[in-house]
């Protein structure tokens, strides 16, 4: 039973939606100083700044009506800003494992609508489909062909070996230099598409490129897809089915200590912050909850991370509309390539008139340091009455923080027990495919003969002999119920701490979950 | 789960026997109404029941008022909807559905398209939705121009897609016709046409859009022919673009000859003769002749001969006037006959019509030069590309026929080894340009004699082309036979054929002038081959060496027998 509600914890502290005061778990506490900070800048950022600047005197733009901050924080529960931003490859493990298990009937998504890029210090549209390349004004029929063939190409690359084997040892971007890809192609290709550096290995930057390409066309002209309602809905759709099937959900307890067996030295129980004892055969905690003393040398990385909340599209279109991927190159040598996804209000994770738009980076700095120039290249403050609004879409209020990357951390660099299963938090990558693999690993772990997230069978499936009556019958009147309380719950709202509390299997209340120190019994 | 299914059979059977017996005995009400919904909900592709439904609706109609008339039949469509939910490619759900919305007492047509819309957003090749929505456009009388936007919006989100590129082919002449004549006034004016002058082209092609219009299809189909080379639906658009329209149906000769007192009369197009009112006139007398094609094969032919009463034109010191009209099409063409002249023939040449351009437009020749650069830019980016290379050939073949011939034959090369399971189709399609040509090049140096040897001939037409030609020479070929459209060489007198792989003779039918025939080194097995040639009453030289015919014992005195007309016969 509690198989399940690991999985949940597992994946749970990853995802946070909330209102625009922003909550961290326990484990990021050390990167909120920068978070206090801007939650200075945040006022600045907003109104105050924009009243600084009444000088300005030619007229507005009549037509829009621009959004304030005031607003923003009046209507703040139309936001769902999650803490980790990713996309889902439409040929991702997550897709697939979405659908193998039938999980993906508690979601809805939408696809991303547009790849952008900037270059030349401006935002444009990256032809990445069949039916972009096609439509793009941009290129030349010449460049369409080439673009054409060398994505052709990429789509099944190891049968070709001849047309990259002199280039093994040499990096993508040269290959891409070699095969007459004209400037703005290679730029399209190596930054957009394939989203690797330039001193990326050929064979790693066709093998990027054949990911994005497979994910083509699946569900739409780009390959990603995007929960309705934010990221944090994808753990919650799988507890909802573990639910379902019986997993039981302790809310608002954390794990206090570890009741470990002196003789085995195995994790043979928990105890919670009420001082409740819990038996299990297996506990699975992610990194952050460890402490220092278990860690033998377990060294982070970091992730930079910005969420701006906006009052226009990046680069302007017959919608409004567009969920856009936007990847930002270096903006100088060194520098981290920034990845951007901006989000309309389709997507329920902002209000109308405004966009939720997500930067994340691998960390060289701190996030303010990584991020804020691209910010200031692609967004503007906003324009006080009486300015003449720039092109720029303006930044009504933002938050850089940084977060622990701890994917690269091994098992044995842990000082735990065997059947304790340590879970790295999010890692800096667009797709899941860590996590899941991850998640797979760790099921095998604790059972290894079972099926990972079998397909659940559908209502209508299910015939009882004799009963004559409707699908759901005994034996899962319990678990009908449980579903049923969490849909209501998710029509009426969105905000997890409201559909724990009245989640009809939950034992109890607790705050955040403290670091859960190790006991010996 | 079995159990279920046999349940929901036996639920099935017996509300479908229940509708059957309703039937039988004429029920026509609403409760009917529901079982048969409650029948094609589960399969939509039920015809009978649809039918029964339209029964009922109208009979309702007689009884209800027009409100309820409306309501009942915005419930259909609302219940059709949810059978094209089921299956989006039913026959009897579309069908009904086009009924329904002709019974409509106020039909909603904005709601019709918008469903189309749908439907085609998720299959943009349900040809039951295109079919549906052109008789939606056409009731609820959609702009032009409109449509023509919509088809750029679903060429823009994935251009293989046959049904969006044909209706453009449809729209573009009405919206932006390219010459008066093609202007069809029954048509509404064309709303936006900001085209330029008619063109000048021949008097007997019109194009088919303007040129402006032209331009930008031609930058819009090579933005998909170079996205995706391997596409066909834009190939296929782009030889539509190219084309013009279809030539217009007419007398293009009349050949007669004094000495056979025989007219011959060749048309723009293959016709039957004796059901479009052919009517020969001589002298102002019309003639009670009976017109045969020039072999009983060809039922429908371009070519129709027929023998004069004898002495009507035998006297060669007379002139004679004639004119044969087709009375069906309302034209007619003349031909006189001078004092002394054995021959006499009016007709438009091959050259002065362009005719073997036809299947390309004559466009200003820059503009087909520039759409043959971009195509062999293409050819250098995908040497093996089959649509391309074709294409090239075409476009080629509009500029220049002659002057590209090599290039062309190059191409043709390249074409059979990238796509060999065509092989043939490319042979037949070099045999028939290199025909062009030759006709080309005989017609410029005004002689009648047709040479084309070793060029790999593969068939034989134009056949029409060659009614004056009085010596053909078709040696070192890859010729099966002659066929039947052989008989058209009305003035042949010398056939020479050597080289090749004939077996049949069927097109040497009576072919009055022919004198000398050589066939060397082919496949003429048997006597009865041969007996075609007895239709040919002035045959005297036959030369039918290499043959294996010349195998046979005493087969010199049984060719005795048989054409005693030969006075020279070589084995």
């Amino acid at each position: 039973t509690h198989r399940c509600g690991e999985l949940l914890q597992k994946a749970d502290p990853c995802f946070f939606q909330f209102p625009l005061c922003p909550v961290y778990s326990q484990q990021d506490q050390e990167e909120c100083a920068p978070l206090a900070e801007d939650q200075q800048i945040l006022s600045s950022d907003g109104e105050p700044q924009g009243e600084e600047q009444l000088s300005g005197s030619a007229p507005t733009q009549a037509k829009k009506k621009k959004i304030s901050y005031t607003k923003i924080v009046k209507e703040g529960r139309r936001f769902n800003i999650d803490l980790v931003s990713k996309l889902m490859y439409s040929r991702g493990l997550l897709v697939d494992l979405l659908i193998k298990s039938n999980v993906s009937r508690y979601a809805e998504f939408k696809n991303v609508s547009r790849i952008l890029t900037y270059r030349q210090g401006k935002v444009e549209q990256v032809p990445c489909s069949r039916a972009d390349v096609f439509g793009s004004k941009e290129l030349t029929v010449v460049e369409k062909r080439m673009l054409m063939k060398f994505l052709t190409f990429c789509l099944d690359y190891e049968q070709h070996p001849e047309e990259y084997q002199d280039f093994t040892e040499r990096s993508f971007w040269e290959f891409l230099q070699n095969n007459m890809l004209t400037e703005n192609l290679q730029h399209f290709v190596l930054h957009s598409i394939a989203m690797v550096p330039r001193e990326t290995h050929t064979e790693e930057g066709l093998r990027s490129t054949q990911h994005f390409l497979r994910s083509l066309g699946r569900y739409g002209n780009t390959p990603f897809l995007f929960p309705i309602y934010g990221l944090g809905e994808i753990p919650q759709c799988f507890c909802r089915m573990c639910a379902v099937f019986g997993g039981i959900y302790c809310l608002r307890h954390s794990v206090q200590c570890l009741v470990l067996d002196k003789e085995s030295g195995r994790c043979k129980a928990v105890i919670d912050t009420c001082g409740q004892r819990i038996s299990c055969s297996h506990f699975v905690v992610e990194d952050g909850y460890i402490r220092e003393e278990q860690r033998k040398g377990v060294e982070h990385k970091h992730i930079s991370r910005a969420v701006l909340i906006t009052d226009g599209l990046l680069l302007q279109s017959e919608s409004e509309q567009q969920i856009s991927l936007v990847t930002v190159p270096p903006l100088e040598p060194g520098a981290p390539a920034v990845r951007l996804v901006e989000l309309c209000s389709s997507t329920m994770t902002c209000m109308p008139g405004t966009y939720l738009v997500h930067l994340t980076c691998p960390s060289s700095g701190s996030a303010r340091e990584d991020l804020q120039p691209v910010v200031s290249r692609l967004f503007t403050k906003p324009a006080s009455a009486g300015e003449e609004g720039t092109l720029l879409p303006a930044v009504l209020w933002a938050v850089y923080f940084n977060m622990r990357d701890s994917t690269a951390a091994d098992r044995s660099g842990y000082d735990l027990p065997g059947n304790v299963h340590v879970c790295s938090g999010p890692d800096a990558a667009l797709g899941s495919d860590h996590s899941i693999r991850l998640a797979q690993e760790v099921f095998r772990q604790l059972a290894p003969h079972e099926e990972f997230c079998p397909p659940a069978p559908n209502p209508e499936d299910i015939v009882y002999d004799g009963d004559g009556g409707q699908g759901e019958g005994a034996g899962f009147s319990e678990a009908a119920q449980a579903e049923e309380g969490a849909a209501e719950e998710a029509e009426e709202s969105k905000e997890k701490e409201a559909s724990q509390e009245s989640s009809p299997v939950e034992v109890g209340e607790m705050p955040d979950p403290p670091p859960a120190p190790l006991a010996e019994e | 789960m079995l159990k279920e299914r046999e349940k929901k059979l036996k639920i099935y059977l017996t509300s479908r026997d229940a509708c059957f017996t309703k039937r039988k005995e004429g029920v026509l009400d609403e409760e009917v109404l529901l079982l048969t919904q409650q029948l094609l909900s589960s399969n939509p592709d039920f015809a009978t029941l649809w039918n029964y439904r339209r029964e009922i609706l109208l009979h309702l109609e007689t009884v209800r008022s027009e409100d309820e008339i409306q309501r009942l039949y915005e419930e259909e469509l609302s219940f059709l909807e949810a059978c094209l939910k089921v299956n989006p490619k039913s026959y009897g759900s579309w069908h009904h559905r086009g009924w329904v919305s002709t019974r409509l007492p106020r039909p909603d047509w904005a709601r019709e398209l918008s469903l189309c819309e749908r439907c085609l957003s998720l299959d943009d090749r349900n040809f039951h939705c295109w079919d549906y929505r052109r008789m939606v456009v056409r009731v609820s009388g959609v702009p032009v121009d409109q449509e023509l936007q919509f088809t750029d919006r679903l060429i823009g989100s994935n251009f293989s897609n046959y049904s969006s590129w044909h209706y453009r082919s449809t729209l573009l002449p009405l919206l932006h016709p390219g010459s008066p004549e093609a202007a069809s006034p029954q048509r509404e004016p064309p709303t936006s046409s900001a085209c330029s002058s008619p063109s000048t082209s021949p008097q007997t092609h019109s194009h088919r859009v303007c040129e402006e219009q032209l331009l930008k299809e031609y930058e819009l189909v090579q933005n998909a022919f170079f996205t995706d080379p391997n596409d066909q639906s834009a190939w296929f658009y782009y030889r539509w673009l190219l084309g013009r329209a279809e030539r217009e149906e007419m007398i293009s000769c009349v050949y007669v000859s004094r000495e056979g007192e025989r007219v011959v009369v060749a048309f723009s197009r293959p016709v039957n003769a004796l059901s479009v009112g052919l009517l020969l006139v001589v002298d102002g007398q019309p003639q009670q002749v009976n017109w045969r094609s020039a072999h009983p094969r060809l039922r429908h032919s371009p070519m129709w001969i027929c023998d004069l009463p004898p002495g009507t034109i035998s006297d060669t010191s007379n002139e004679h006037n004639l004119t044969v009209h087709w009375t069906e099409r309302h034209t007619h063409r003349d031909c006189a006959l001078y004092t002394g002249r054995s021959e006499s023939w009016c007709r438009d040449s091959a050259t002065d019509l362009e005719l073997f351009r036809s299947e390309l437009s004559v466009e200003k020749s820059s503009v087909l030069q520039s759409e043959l650069q971009s195509c062999t830019q293409l050819l250098e980016l995908e040497p093996q590309n089959k649509w391309c290379l074709l294409t090239i050939i075409l476009l080629m073949r509009a500029l220049d026929p002659l002057g590209y011939e090599k290039e062309t034959l190059a191409y043709f090369q390249t074409l059979k080894e990238v796509d060999s399971m065509r092989t043939s189709y490319y042979s037949d399609l070099c045999s028939k340009f290199m025909i062009e040509n030759t006709i080309l090049k005989m017609e410029y140096a005004e002689v009648r004699v047709f040479s084309l040897c070793e060029k790999n001939l593969s068939t034989l037409c134009h056949l029409d082309q060659l009614l004056l030609v009085t010596h053909i020479n078709l040696s070192s070929n890859q010729l099966l036979g002659l066929p039947p459209q052989f008989a058209m060489l009305q003035c042949l007198e010398v056939l020479q054929a050597d080289d090749n792989a004939i077996e049949n003779l069927e097109g040497v039918y009576h072919l009055s002038k022919l004198e000398e025939v050589s066939l060397r080194n082919n496949n003429i097995t048997q006597l009865s081959d041969l007996k075609i040639l007895t239709t040919c009453p002035r045959l005297a030289r036959l030369d039918l060496r290499g043959n294996p015919i010349t195998q046979i014992a005493n087969i010199q005195s049984q060719l005795a027998e048989l054409l005693p007309s030969i006075t020279e016969l070589l084995l």
